[in-house]
């Protein structure tokens, strides 16, 4: 159990009084403690404003961390990211906007229940699964962290479109909306996150000689557009009203929804599990979320009724992302591979500060290394506290008449999708999918399978397309082990699940019929 | 009478000169508002460490007035960056670091731009190239692995298509009569993963994308694509300084091939803009923090400026097009 004692003293580190001189008085002060608190503060503001993801919040801020000690550092760079997390599902929540990829899936139930006026509720329940998510995900670094680098490395191309396959399938057939507009939806996605360069051939797609195009559309702008704008123009159109009027401002809500969810433990437990698998193998905290909710869904009693405000479908994808999101830290500092954008800055910062990640940090680096889990820890406390005391600030914002809200979220919008590449292409963008996001909602084509693909359309192709390339073109690659077997083989059996539970069904029907 | 008027004149003259002189000196230019460092690649990878470690020492030492911004413009395989640049004609408030990609996004993509659309600034230094395959194979020397590929269906993994790895890959093929199957992958730190979980056989990852797994005793440097071995005689993995790696070329693989990390800022730019910030590199060079980034990567600290740096430019352009057009990397017009 050196563990258990290396984590204690990172406690330690993290907890430690410092002397610092403060206006000509000499105090000693908690300072990562103080740190910890600024960035968490930071980083939900910077999750709540779209388009000024975690990732930018951390690059912007890390040159002026470069004069601290490295383990302070990362203490507030890594407060920051979480508290971009918990911020993620606010937006997504009260306004249909995600700020963050994996915040999609938390607006096909919470943002239903902002609407019926439990967005209270919604947020409690969203905050609670990050919170609960993350502390599954950082025991197990605790714990496992070596084994779990080893897992890592077992997943190449095959096995990382296997994962990819696996996300889709659970998530085809879900929606309320016939399977053909499903497809259609899906289609548009994949065809929009083929624009810009081919990283397998390194050519240009589908541009047209235009050189916008070159970059392709961002996930951000075209999320923003399609749930944000989307959303403003359908609302308008219904008479400007705002449903979530009645929402209510008491803390009480977070006491009756934590008893509403400790029923949910199950559903806790399996999304964990998902969402660290996830993200260490590193797929990442977005197909994380999508799996959950989609596998949620359809184990769920209720699962009819997810996409109307189900609090399973907030939990769901929310524990999922979080557990991804923290796992996500450790392919970073065990091997070197970033899981996510934000880990990605994050291992710029570590080489800047002098710290190799790799094998050898955990070796070399004991203090950084368990300061850095032991503030993972103390930051999902402090921020769960923080965001929970919001709750009803956030909840109330929901009764500002909707005249008022619009205008300001459109700003937001309008400031966010021109803050993703300085491009005012991109907010002109924006409003082309907003239209466009209006007119799929209003012909009931389901916009969540088109944001899916979008996200995930490239990295899959690329990923098939590497695995071909070194099977040479031998599609038996997809079978040529234990693990990208069987993952591929429950990506078939999620796919074709309502064919075989039908099955099921009949068989069971016949076998009742011979039996009566 | 002629005389004393000559030399009052002088006098004028001499006057007027130093005092013109004085207010040159005096009024030597300065950003007035921030500067955007553009980074044509995504965040994490070796340029943008760069651009954020410059920034980040320019703050630390208050080396500038203005703040710089690093905004990455990666779309299009850098191509978002060179045309912002590009389109940015005479605004001092602007530079861009560079990778190879300068050169092969263009070629390979045919996009409007060319390096002669920018103004060379400053060369930081040279990244290094080394030949890693996995510890656990036997295979101990170039020859070694060289034979044993020549039996085929060996595996190179590497940043990028039509890229540096893929130039250095074509052009070992080329020189040890070999084949390799190549495969693309997004970023340097993937690359290294690969090899490890042996997914691949072997990858031209610069020093500082692979160096963790070389002192976690994971992989094995076999050779490094420069003229002359690493300055680094620091002991980096067991006995093994970076200096202990041999050159290809010494090994029996003449490939040589190092890439620019260098500044260049848009067309139209004064003499005296660009003076400011070759002395702001020259100040980032001066510190400590910069020194121990060049350790860390094993980077070739050549320093380059003015005619010298625009003519070194212009040779390893007509160098990756050779290079690109031998490979079949061209854009098909």
């Amino acid at each position: 159990m050196e563990e258990i004692g290396n984590l204690f003293h990172g406690f330690a580190t993290v907890l430690a009084f410092r002397d610092m001189n403060i206006f000509g008085y000499t105090m000693s002060i908690p300072f990562n403690v103080i740190l910890m608190v600024i960035g968490i503060v930071l980083g939900i503001i910077i999750g709540i404003l779209p388009g000024l993801g975690g990732a930018n919040g951390v690059a912007i801020l890390l040159p002026l961390t470069f004069s601290m000690q490295p383990t302070s550092a990362i203490i507030l760079l890594s407060c920051i990211y979480w508290g971009a997390l918990f911020g993620g599902a606010i937006t997504s929540i009260l306004f249909n906007i995600p700020g963050e990829p994996w915040s999609v899936a938390t607006t096909f139930d919470g943002y239903p229940m902002a609407q019926q006026g439990r967005a209270g509720e919604a947020l409690t329940a969203a905050f609670t699964s990050s919170f609960v998510g993350a502390l599954f995900a950082v025991i197990l670094i605790t714990l496992i962290a070596p084994l779990v680098a080893g897992f890592a490395l077992q997943f190449g191309a095959a096995e990382k479109f296997a994962v990819y396959f696996l996300a889709f399938a659970s998530f085809v057939g879900l929606s309320k909306e016939p399977p053909f507009k499903t497809l259609a939806a899906m289609m548009i996605g994949f065809a929009l996150a083929t624009i810009g360069n081919d990283q397998i051939t390194g050519q240009l797609r589908l541009t047209y000689g235009t050189t916008e195009l070159i970059a392709g559309f961002d996930f951000l702008i075209a999320v923003i557009g399609l749930f944000g704008i989307g959303e403003i123009l359908l609302t308008m159109e219904e008479g400007l009203s705002f449903k979530g009027r009645e929402a209510k401002m008491n803390l009480s809500i977070v006491l009756q929804t934590w008893k509403k969810l400790a029923k949910y433990w199950w559903l806790s437990l399996r999304s964990c599990i998902i969402g660290c698998w996830m993200g260490i193998t590193p797929a990442g905290a977005t197909p994380a979320s999508f799996m959950s909710y989609g596998i949620a869904k359809r184990i769920s009693k209720n699962g009819k009724n997810f996409g109307n405000g189900e609090i399973e479908g907030v939990v769901a994808p929310e524990t999922a992302a979080h557990a991804a999101g923290t796992s996500a830290l450790l392919p970073m500092l065990a091997l070197g591979v970033p899981g996510s954008p934000t880990a990605a800055v994050l291992l710029g910062g570590l080489l800047i500060w002098n710290l190799q990640p790799g094998p050898m940090l955990f070796v070399e680096n004991k203090e950084f290394v368990w300061g850095l889990i032991a503030s993972m820890y103390l930051g999902n406390v402090v921020g769960l506290i923080i965001v929970l005391t919001c709750v009803p600030f956030l909840a109330a914002i929901l009764r500002i008449p909707f005249g008022i809200i619009a205008p300001i979220i459109l700003m937001f919008c309008s400031v966010g999708a021109y803050t993703v590449n300085n491009s005012f292409f991109d907010v002109i963008m924006m409003f082309v999918f907003g239209i466009l996001g209006y007119v799929l909602k209003k012909c009931n084509y389901p916009l969540a399978p088109l944001v899916l693909a979008m996200v995930l359309g490239d990295r899959a192709e690329e990923a098939f397309r590497q695995a071909l390339i070194s099977s040479n073109g031998s599609l038996g690659t997809f079978f040529s082990n234990g693990l990208v077997s069987s993952i591929m083989t429950l990506g078939l059996i999620a796919l074709f699940w309502s064919v075989i539970s039908a099955g099921i069904a009949r068989i069971r029907g016949t076998n009742a019929a011979t039996a009566a | 009478m002629i005389k004393p008027k000559c030399n009052s004149l002088f006098v004028a003259a001499a006057a007027l000169g130093f005092a013109l002189g004085g207010t040159a000196a005096h009024a030597q230019w300065e950003p007035q508002r921030p500067v955007e460092i553009i980074v044509p690649a995504g965040t994490g990878g070796g340029a943008d460490q760069m651009a954020r470690a410059i920034q980040g020492i320019v703050a630390k030492h208050n080396l500038m007035k203005q703040p710089l911004v690093v905004i990455n413009k990666a779309g299009g395989a850098g191509g978002e960056g060179f045309l912002d640049v590009k389109n940015s004609n005479g605004n001092p408030h602007k530079i861009i670091i560079t990778l190879s990609n300068l050169f092969t996004t263009p070629l390979a993509t045919d996009i409007p731009f060319n390096w002669k659309d920018l103004t060379p600034v400053a060369m930081l230094a040279l990244d290094e190239f080394v030949l890693w395959v996995n510890a656990d194979k036997p295979y101990k020397t170039v020859k070694e692995f060289l034979d044993a590929a020549k039996k085929g269906g060996f595996k190179m993994a590497g940043t990028g298509s039509r890229q540096e790895d893929q130039i250095i890959t074509v052009a070992i093929e080329k020189a040890a009569g070999v084949k390799f199957t190549y495969i693309p992958y997004r970023g340097g730190g993937e690359v290294a993963v690969q090899l490890v979980g042996n997914h691949a056989d072997a990858t031209v990852n610069n020093p500082i994308e692979a160096v963790a797994h070389w002192r976690g005793g994971k992989l094995r440097p076999l050779c490094v694509f420069d003229g002359k071995p690493l300055a680094y005689n620091d002991k980096v993995a067991g006995d093994l300084a970076w200096s202990s790696i041999p050159t290809c070329k010494s090994q029996g693989l003449d490939v040589e091939y190092l890439m620019l990390r260098g500044f260049f800022m848009p067309a139209g730019v004064t003499p005296d803009q660009v003076k400011f910030y070759v002395d702001l590199f020259q100040k980032v060079r001066a510190t400590p923090e910069w020194k121990d980034l060049m350790n860390n990567g094993a980077f070739n600290q050549t320093f380059m400026t003015g005619k010298e740096y625009a003519d070194w430019v212009a040779k390893e352009h007509d160098r990756h097009l050779n290079l690109m057009k031998d490979a079949g990397f061209l854009a098909k017009k």
